[in-house]
């Protein structure tokens, strides 16, 4: 994509018939880190890869709680994020107090969307950088959508936004047709495993993703440090060789020992340091 | 419209203006409504009467309405206010059908949304002068609640609303039990009415009765109570009690 005399307003339309301040929107999603998300009947998981601003910072917050049943991931521009998510918290808690019953994620998204068109129809306003997974409860079961800066919104099985998604997409493409009836514990895995295709080879430890479910039965929540590892270390096999500084990892649970999986640990990069992320 | 009224405080005006838009009393009234659950849903009995003031003025008002596809709503209280609160509730399930997404506004939320707006009328002490009933089943659970006229609102196995707190409760307390089938509920809903026919100066002799279960609605035709006037009581109704005035005797 390249600059044009069209590209300035984001209510000028080009000969082609597209808004390029909208598409450029879209790819300032793309420059924030992964965030994934999967469904199946029951229950919704989204994670993210933590970023942070420096080896100094803690990470940013990517996933926030909208509501005991809604949850969302963020990828782009992390302030209007922020802002959006208290958008669908404010939504979601009218709702609540009226009616004494959860807003249908399907009619949140919709009202997301729609404020995300405002903002392509105003000369005096700008598109949300933000692409969000959101992933909810209604009447007819769990649900993932993802709202995108052009105020389009989409139903997924499971999806990838941000930096380096399309490795994720590429492993969640060839297994999203088991999703549906996964257990819970099984799309937990998969979706920190899809996690692990963004990083490219870095070692993957639970410090450097966040994961939260959601379900029929089960409020939002954050999974804690302990229970990423857990899962992890039933796929990963560490390989120590180069990992002088000895990071959470402890020694492999040779009981499991998926053999083969983790071999070779970085496929590619020879030692990335684990504190670049 | 706007009139100049001198009146002795400060701000003078826009206060007599906003003093003849408030519901001060009511006008056309309905009197009780009774309801109860029973094994496949829930039952609500009402009457037709509209009274002005003592006089049974009006006596084909329907006071039970179906409200979207799971909730029955009944009143008692001002008629016009009914009507109001009828015309919200259709914009809501309007709007609600327009989303055409699987999700539907169920008993509960009905009661809720009901509840929020006779609160906040009531607050702006401009109150629509009904006590609601709403009663519905959505995915097999039956739901029956009540909201008064300043907010006030819960849920119960049965309610009554007007004469029906203090003539029906006590029968509806000893006599109802879960589960019963229709034509118990209907026995028992009947028994409730035929003492507020008897009682209840306001009602008349020609009700109603729907019924909700998952299904669907159905109100009944209108009808009325067999009643016996034959009592021995009503025979001499002042024996006992003849006080000084002897024109009656």
């Amino acid at each position: 994509m390249f600059r044009n005399q069209y590209d300035t307003d984001v209510t000028t339309w080009s000969p082609t018939g597209r808004l390029f301040q909208v598409e450029y929107a879209m790819e300032a999603v793309k420059q924030g880190s992964a965030a994934i998300g999967l469904r199946s009947r029951s229950h919704v998981v989204l994670a993210c890869v933590n970023k942070a601003q420096s080896e100094l910072s803690s990470h940013q917050r990517k996933i926030f709680k909208v509501d005991d049943h809604i949850g969302v991931a963020i990828a782009g521009l992390t302030a209007d994020g922020r802002v959006l998510s208290r958008y669908m918290r404010s939504e979601s808690i009218n709702h609540s107090f009226t009616y004494e019953s959860p807003l249908p994620v399907g009619r949140l998204v919709v009202h997301l969307a729609d404020k995300a068109q405002v903002c392509t129809q105003r000369s005096w306003k700008r598109p949300y950088g933000v692409g969000l997974l959101v992933g909810g409860l209604d009447e007819s079961g769990a649900h993932l959508y993802y709202n995108c800066p052009s105020g389009n919104y989409f139903e997924y099985q499971a999806f990838a936004i941000g930096s380096r998604s399309q490795a994720a997409k590429t492993y969640l493409e060839r297994r999203f047709e088991s999703f549906q009836e996964s257990s819970r514990e099984d799309l937990i895995k998969d979706a920190i495993m899809a996690i692990r295709e963004t990083l490219q080879g870095e070692t993957l430890k639970s410090s450097l993703c966040t994961v939260s479910v959601l379900g029929v039965d089960e409020a939002f929540h954050f999974l804690d440090q302990e229970s990423i590892q857990k899962v992890i270390d039933t796929f990963e096999k560490v390989p120590e060789e180069e990992e002088d500084a000895g990071e959470g990892d402890a020694e492999p649970e040779a009981a499991t020992g998926a053999a083969g999986t983790g071999e070779q640990g970085g496929s590619g990069d020879q030692d990335v340091a684990p504190m670049e992320i | 419209m706007t009139f100049t009224v001198p009146i002795d405080n400060g701000d003078s005006v826009k206060i007599a203006e906003e003093e003849s838009q408030r519901t001060l009393y009511p006008y056309v009234t309905g009197t009780s409504i009774v309801a109860i659950k029973y094994k496949d849903g829930v039952l609500m009995a009402s009457d037709m009467g509209g009274s002005y003031g003592s006089t049974l003025r009006y006596k084909n008002i329907e006071r039970v309405k179906a409200i979207g596809k799971h909730s029955l709503l009944g009143a008692s209280g001002e008629i016009s206010d009914f009507q109001e609160i009828l015309r919200y509730l259709d914009e809501l399930t309007l709007n609600d059908n327009m989303w055409d997404d699987g999700n539907s506004l169920g008993p509960k939320e009905i009661h809720n949304y009901l509840t929020r707006v006779m609160y906040n009328r009531r607050n702006k002490f401009n109150p629509l002068w009904n006590t609601l009933v709403l009663g519905g089943v959505k995915n097999g659970k039956s739901y029956l609640g009540m909201v008064s006229m300043i907010g006030v609102s819960f849920e119960d196995d049965h309610v009554a609303t007007g004469f029906g707190n203090h003539l029906a409760r006590p029968i509806l307390r000893d006599e109802w039990h879960a589960d019963l089938s229709f034509e118990d509920g209907v026995k028992l809903l009947e028994k409730c009415m035929r003492v507020l026919l008897y009682r209840d100066r306001s009602a008349i002799n020609k009700l109603q009765i729907a019924k909700i279960t998952e299904e669907g609605v159905t109100v009944s035709q209108p009808y009325s109570l067999k009643t016996f006037w034959e009592f021995s009581s009503f025979h001499n109704p002042t024996a006992g009690a003849e006080g000084s005035c002897r024109m009656l005797s």
